[in-house]
């Protein structure tokens, strides 16, 4: 009997111990595998325009902050569980997330755009530079679009802004494969596996430049519609609760912070540093 | 608990259950060909068959499915020259890829529980089939061959068990097979826990119907009929 | 080569560490599974049908459901039920549990469950006589589990236990989904990084089969030590 008392009392105290209580830090979920959002260097170390951008956020609101890691595809289901107070992993403001969580005002946007290897048929798609699906009037390269994809094997990072516009019927009904990650997705377009990809911008330009793959990118820059407002820190709704105040002090910090920032010129700075060209907003 | 999701996503799954089931069939067919030739290999007296056949099944018991999956979808996917080859046709596609790599992994376990049922077989019998003029051809076909599948349905039942229980892993590598649709489904509703459990629930359904039905098959070829 | 050197540019001590990661945390999991198998197997071979049933429930979900799900479960439903039972008692404030112990507890449940059979087995293949004996002896159920049965079924369990080790060892891998830097996570941010997957997924699974050809090695021993005397 006695050994049994004591194993459960042991349990119960290393449980305690183990069960850090963090009352002032502000934790922040990154997937530390979107460059140049965010990234793992080979130290293990976070990396990235969001975990500065975050750091300097933090100082201007006189937080304590910490990264945590976070896989892409339970990035929110994770805020919701806690594991973090706010999110920035490059994810962008669309109402339908926002039916689940609420977003600080947007920090830096970025359009999408597709990618093929050299050579492909997709390369001489011709449409206008950039299409904004807020506007009217777009049948047309929506069209040209739905026509090139037919047929083609559509890779793309899952649970992004990216599957749920090839979702959305916009450009029919697409050959979409989904991938955990984006590097999983560059890698597939080089290995041939995908016929043309759909993500950021800044990512395949990224990949092109660190991979020396002939990945360029084709068609329109997409923004608006299914590509939601810009990118943004995502926060709980707030509440009544003790946590749902919190949360909601937290979403005025961090809107109060993104101003100060964009006056001092921080985010452009660092957007210039990371992206090579200002994609604050 | 959102039961309204859970009902909805109910018939989205089952669908899925049908991919599931493809990649878990397809994998038990060509495992159990490849799992007898190498228990056969095991039975070699050729040291070098014999130690090529033991290299296999260790390689494949030895490490996890999920780094087996990953090493044959996205590692053979790097290699230029293998993207020249006719071999590009199967290894391009997710599903083939999946495919290779269960049956890889079932067809290491299904030589072992093969092997010792050859070997616990009783010398007797197959003496006995000698000395009535048989074979050594048909006493291993006819005699050994049916004795040893016998002999291995309890672990083989758990094999396909585990092997039902690996093809959640196939939506590691884009597949939409249950758990691949059940991911899908949290990546538009954000509710991990209402649409695992119904998934969970299906998974263990079928894990049900495996064991009633390797139960079954073991009281039928009994011995002691 | 290089891309295995330790220090800043290289994977090699992150692959080290991570290779270690994933020896504490399967030792840490095997022994929850243990803890997890001493409460189930009573349970199990208890006279009593709604003792069975509980028992029977953990063995046979556990064993059931994909170990990938067992974990998403556990990792987002885990953290949800700690919190709602901290706010029982009127605590509302961030808990944060060690990904360590997640990781361990997930593995463990799945471990315990394969333990509890292996376990189930042993006792029962243990003489009926025994029981009798102690329940001659007038010794009380407790005492009869945990001092008579349980050393003798340990030496008939240690073969049974090397394969559910194996499972354990190997079931680790899944855990990388929860962030957890163990082999697989590691080989999997290595590989997004440098976009060699080959090398760094080839490369964990040597490492896989260097720690169960020791960890074989090393239970072989333990076998012959404990069936001294028999």
């Amino acid at each position: 009997m006695n050994i049994f008392k004591k194993t459960i009392l042991t349990v119960l105290v290393s449980l305690l111990l183990i069960c850090n209580v963090y009352a002032d830090k502000v934790r922040i979920g990154t997937e530390g595998a979107y460059p140049p959002w965010n990234d793992t260097d080979a130290s293990g170390k976070l990396v990235g325009f969001e975990i500065e951008l975050g750091y300097e956020l933090c100082k201007i609101m006189e937080h304590q902050c910490t990264f945590v890691p976070q896989d892409w595809d339970g990035m929110i289901p994770a805020l919701l569980m806690r594991k973090f107070d706010v999110i920035m992993a490059g994810m962008s403001i669309t109402p339908e997330r926002q039916k689940t969580i609420t977003f600080s005002q947007g920090y830096a946007t970025e359009p999408a755009t597709l990618a093929v290897m050299k050579g492909s048929s997709l390369e001489s798609m011709d449409t206008p530079g950039s299409i904004n699906l807020n506007r009217k009037g777009n049948e047309k390269i929506l069209k040209t679009i739905t026509s090139a994809l037919a047929g083609k094997t559509v890779c793309v990072q899952t649970a992004t802004i990216h599957q749920k516009f090839l979702d959305s019927g916009d450009v029919g009904s697409v050959n979409v494969r989904a991938y955990k990650t984006q590097d999983e997705v560059n890698l597939d377009l080089t290995s041939g596996r995908c016929d043309v990809a759909l993500a950021a911008k800044a990512s395949f330009v990224e990949y092109a430049e660190a991979s020396g793959n002939a990945v360029i990118t084709v068609g329109p820059n997409f923004s608006g519609g299914a590509f939601g407002d810009g990118v943004g820190v995502g926060i709980r709704q707030g509440g009544d609760d003790a946590i749902g105040k919190r949360d909601a002090k937290l979403l005025k910090d961090f809107n109060k912070a993104i101003n100060t920032a964009r006056k001092k010129g921080i985010i452009s700075k660092l957007a210039i540093k990371y992206f090579k060209d200002d994609v604050s907003m | 608990m959102d039961f309204d999701l859970m009902f909805t996503s109910f018939p989205k799954l089952l669908g899925a259950t049908v991919v599931t089931l493809k990649l878990l069939s397809a994998s038990l067919f060509f495992g159990l060909i490849i799992g007898l030739l190498f228990a056969i290999l095991r039975l070699n007296k050729n040291i070098f068959i014999n130690k090529f056949a033991y290299g296999y099944s260790y390689l494949f018991r030895g490490t996890p499915l999920l780094v087996q999956i990953f090493i044959i979808y996205f590692g053979l996917g790097q290699i230029e020259y293998l993207r020249s080859t006719f071999l590009w046709v199967i290894l391009k596609e997710p599903y083939w890829c999946a495919i290779i790599a269960f049956t890889l992994n079932t067809g290491a376990y299904t030589s072992e529980i093969l092997r010792s049922a050859f070997q616990t077989i009783k010398p007797g019998i197959i003496e006995a089939g000698k000395s009535l003029g048989i074979s050594s051809k048909i006493i291993f076909y006819k005699i050994q061959i049916p004795i040893a599948i016998r002999q291995s349905l309890p672990a083989y039942g758990n094999e396909i068990i585990l092997m039902m229980k690996g093809t959640s892993l196939a939506s590691t590598v884009t597949l939409m097979d249950l758990t691949g649709v059940a991911k899908y489904i949290i990546s538009t509703t954000f509710k991990p826990i209402e649409v695992f459990i119904v998934a969970g629930g299906i998974y263990l359904f079928m894990t049900f119907i495996i064991h009633n039905v390797i139960k079954f098959l073991e009281k039928k070829y009994s011995f002691s009929q | 080569m290089e891309l295995l050197a330790f220090g800043k540019t290289g994977w090699g001590d992150e692959l080290f560490y991570a290779t270690l990661m994933t020896i504490a945390v399967s030792i840490t999991a095997m022994l929850i599974g243990f803890f997890f198998a001493l409460i189930f197997t009573p349970l199990k071979l208890s006279k009593y049908k709604s003792l069975n049933l509980i028992g029977n429930f953990y063995t046979t979900v556990i064993r059931g459901v994909p170990e990938l799900l067992v974990i998403y479960l556990f990792f987002f439903g885990g953290s949800g039920a700690i919190m709602y039972v901290a706010s029982i008692f009127g605590y509302f404030e961030y808990i944060e549990i060690n990904a360590f112990i997640t990781g361990s507890v997930a593995i463990g449940i799945i471990s315990g469950a394969y333990s509890t059979e292996v376990f189930r087995g042993a006792i029962q293949s243990i003489d009926k006589g025994q029981f009798e004996a102690a329940k001659v002896l007038g010794i009380n159920k407790f005492t009869q589990f945990y001092k008579i049965i349980l050393p003798q079924m340990l030496r008939l369990a240690i073969p049974n236990l090397s394969n559910v080790w194996q499972i354990t060892l190997k079931d680790t891998s899944l855990i990388s989904v929860t962030g957890l830097v163990e082999i697989m996570r590691q080989s999997y941010i290595a590989a997004g990084s440098t976009r060699d997957p080959l090398f760094f997924y080839s490369f964990a699974a040597i490492l896989y089969l260097m720690l169960t050809y020791i960890s074989m090695k090393i239970i072989n021993k333990l076998e012959i030590k404990y069936s001294r005397g028999y």
